[in-house]
């Protein structure tokens, strides 16, 4: 069942920030299958797009050291010609500002229709078109004769988005990374998207990684889940078992600050203080300990390891284990999942 | 469009008829007339009175204003005191000289300014761009009547390759192969001069446009869907940064106009800069007005010139 298209192997991404590397990406390693949905879960800047721009190689002056592995290729030593070869065909990616992903002086036809010439030359310009109106008909835009013809400035930006899917879908990619697809998107649009997302996945069955910091859209849409704080992968399961069970301190912060509706809720829990700056990371123990003050020394490893607590499913460090919201907060049982 | 176009045309009559009092009022206002200096001193102060009498010298301004007005209403620009002769025959012979010379220089000004723009902004940060970022600081500081006085004087005088004055040789068939090669070889170094000075803010301009296009969304996109550096470049790049070159094209008009009095005078050049010039030493002020006129009613056609290319190259902007 399980077939993997993507494999990642302690992939660490830096950035040099005045004569020094500093990762944003540290070490992580995750695998992708055929028809599955992965979501990586994370505050702002702990990563998530580092590392989803890692995989396609769209950083142009990042260190990325590890392995990524695309349909058994190591891609990770690959130049840029051989990665324009994948990236667009084989890959897909869908953008988080459908505002500005855009070419604003590109009609939206030419531009879904580059995507198809660059990967291939021969197919001629009608069937180009036809090719172009029939994705725009896939995602469900009205009048695709027309929009053909338009420029972006001229679509809402649900419509924008939808032309950005379109583009990333062109080709068929047996791998789609999405990065917010939804963030810049309003409510109603946003599950009109994500509905488009899944059907076209279950549709082409292929890997899709999803990256949001919105829990709701995890439980809707995804396979599994992958938390990460900075930098770090925190904690790995089916989504089942994420929402169910969730183990690491960061995770289950993050589920018991999602406000209920149904629930009188004394206070919201608010994880204190901010993400660490890439320059001010602490490298060594456990990177979540600064923000479980009340949580003793004693509780974390000195170096955290993704420890499997039962079958696929892995979390960092053991402070989980002794982990305790502070005093007075109960823990609110958020039924995300219905 | 054209609506937009009669509009801000319509919308000139009052700024042109401002302009024009403005013009005439401190054209007034320069010590002396045509008749001060100019006649032979032995002339009787009694007959130059009268001819100031009889000329309407001694009006006053709106009187005089309006006079002129209705004139240049009737495509009279009046006489030049100086050259005996309609101003607007006199305009019309420099207008077509500092023509050839301004779109020379235009061309040789984007010649120049492109692909040192795009070297600048795609290696930004090289050395190459070091170089070029230094030539247009050279070319910001540096006045263009000195700069044209060092071309004058190496290319001119010390290598004697281009001529130092005049647009055409004497002596010459007009409308031979040959006149039009000389009327060329003529405008080749004052349009050089100009052009070298004048293309360092298009330098700077579209090398900044480069470099903030890189930085946009959309080439993210372009690059994600595995188009290769020179696709990325040429189809996604390139245009959008120059599209506000483009539009820069009308004030570049009005650039030249300024630029081109100090380069005609250099030069000796017969164009409407240098005629410019004789007729404010000669008090001609017929022609005076006549020419600032001109040069201001060029300034606001540039500007609208401009808005124009940019609506019709900007799929964004549509003048409706």
């Amino acid at each position: 069942m399980s077939e993997p298209i993507l494999e990642i192997n302690h992939l660490t991404t830096s950035f040099r920030i005045k004569d020094e590397h500093y990762a944003a990406v540290d070490d992580v390693s995750l695998t992708v299958n055929k028809n599955e949905l992965l979501a990586i879960v994370g505050e702002s800047g702990c990563g998530k797009s580092a590392l989803a721009f890692s995989i396609m190689r769209l950083h142009n002056r990042a260190k990325i050291e590890g392995e990524i592995k695309f349909k058994g290729q190591n891609i990770a030593g690959f130049n840029t010609s051989q990665l324009n070869a994948l990236r667009g065909k084989d890959m897909g990616m869908i953008f988080q500002d459908p505002l500005t992903a855009l070419n604003p002086l590109m009609m939206i036809g030419d531009q879904i229709g580059e995507i198809l010439l660059i990967h291939n030359k021969n197919l001629s310009v009608n069937k180009r078109k036809g090719r172009v109106i029939e994705l725009l008909n896939k995602v469900g835009i009205p009048g695709a004769e027309h929009v053909y013809n338009q420029f972006p400035h001229e679509l809402s930006g649900g419509m924008r988005q939808r032309v950005v899917i379109a583009m990333a879908i062109a080709n068929n990619p047996e791998l789609l990374i999405a990065d917010e697809p939804t963030t810049a998107l309003d409510v109603t649009i946003q599950s009109q998207i994500l509905d488009l997302m899944k059907e076209l996945k279950e549709e082409s069955q292929a890997g899709v990684i999803l990256i949001t910091h919105d829990l709701g859209v995890v439980a809707e849409m995804a396979d599994r889940v992958a938390v990460m704080y900075a930098g770090q992968i925190v904690e790995i399961a089916d989504v089942y078992t994420l929402f169910e069970n969730p183990l690491h301190p960061y995770t289950r912060s993050l589920l018991n600050s999602v406000p209920t509706a149904n629930e009188e809720q004394s206070k919201l829990h608010v994880i204190q203080g901010v993400v660490p700056s890439l320059q001010n990371l602490p490298r060594e123990g456990c990177r979540f300990s600064a923000r479980i003050p009340w949580i003793s020394e004693s509780a974390h490893e000195k170096n955290p390891v993704l420890h499997e607590v039962s079958p696929g499913h892995f979390v960092r460090c053991t402070c989980y284990k002794d982990f305790h919201f502070p005093d007075g907060q109960k823990e609110e049982h958020n039924h995300v999942i219905s | 469009m054209w609506k937009f176009t009669l509009r801000r045309i319509v919308t000139m009559i009052p700024q042109v008829l401002l302009l024009s009092i403005i013009v005439f009022i401190l054209a007034k206002m320069m010590p002396g007339d045509a008749l001060s200096g100019m006649v032979d001193p032995n002339i009787d102060p009694n007959t130059i009175a009268e001819k100031r009498e009889a000329l309407g010298l001694n009006d006053p301004w709106y009187q005089q204003y309006t006079r002129w007005l209705g004139g240049v209403f009737q495509g009279d620009l009046g006489q030049s005191f100086h050259f005996k002769m309609d101003v607007s025959e006199l305009v019309w012979q420099r207008i077509v000289n500092s023509f050839w010379l301004s779109l020379l220089t235009l061309v040789l000004t984007y010649l120049i300014a492109i692909p040192l723009g795009i070297t600048s902004g795609r290696y930004n940060d090289s050395w190459s761009d070091r170089l070029i970022t230094g030539y247009t600081y050279i070319g910001f500081a540096m006045p263009i009547f000195i700069f044209a006085l060092v071309m004058l004087w190496v290319f001119g005088f010390y290598l004697d390759l281009f001529p130092t004055g005049g647009s055409v040789e004497p002596g010459i068939e007009p409308g031979t192969f040959e006149y039009i090669m000389s009327k060329i070889y003529h405008m080749l170094l004052p349009a050089l001069s100009m052009a070298l000075i004048t293309t360092v803010s298009t330098v700077q301009y579209l090398r900044s446009e480069i470099i903030d296009t890189k930085q946009k969304d959309f080439i993210l996109t372009a690059r994600a869907k595995g188009a290769s550096e020179s696709r990325v470049y040429n189809r996604h790049i390139l245009r959008n940064s120059l599209l506000p070159i483009a539009a820069f094209l009308g004030y570049e008009i009005t650039g030249l106009i300024g630029g081109s009095i100090f380069i005609e005078n250099i030069f000796g050049y017969p164009g409407m800069g240098q005629l410019f010039l004789n007729s404010i030493l000669l008090r001609d002020y017929s022609v005076v007005t006549a020419l600032v006129l001109l040069f201001g009613i060029l300034s606001i056609l540039g500007a609208l010139l401009s808005d124009i290319i940019l609506s019709l190259v900007d799929p964004r902007i549509r003048i409706k």
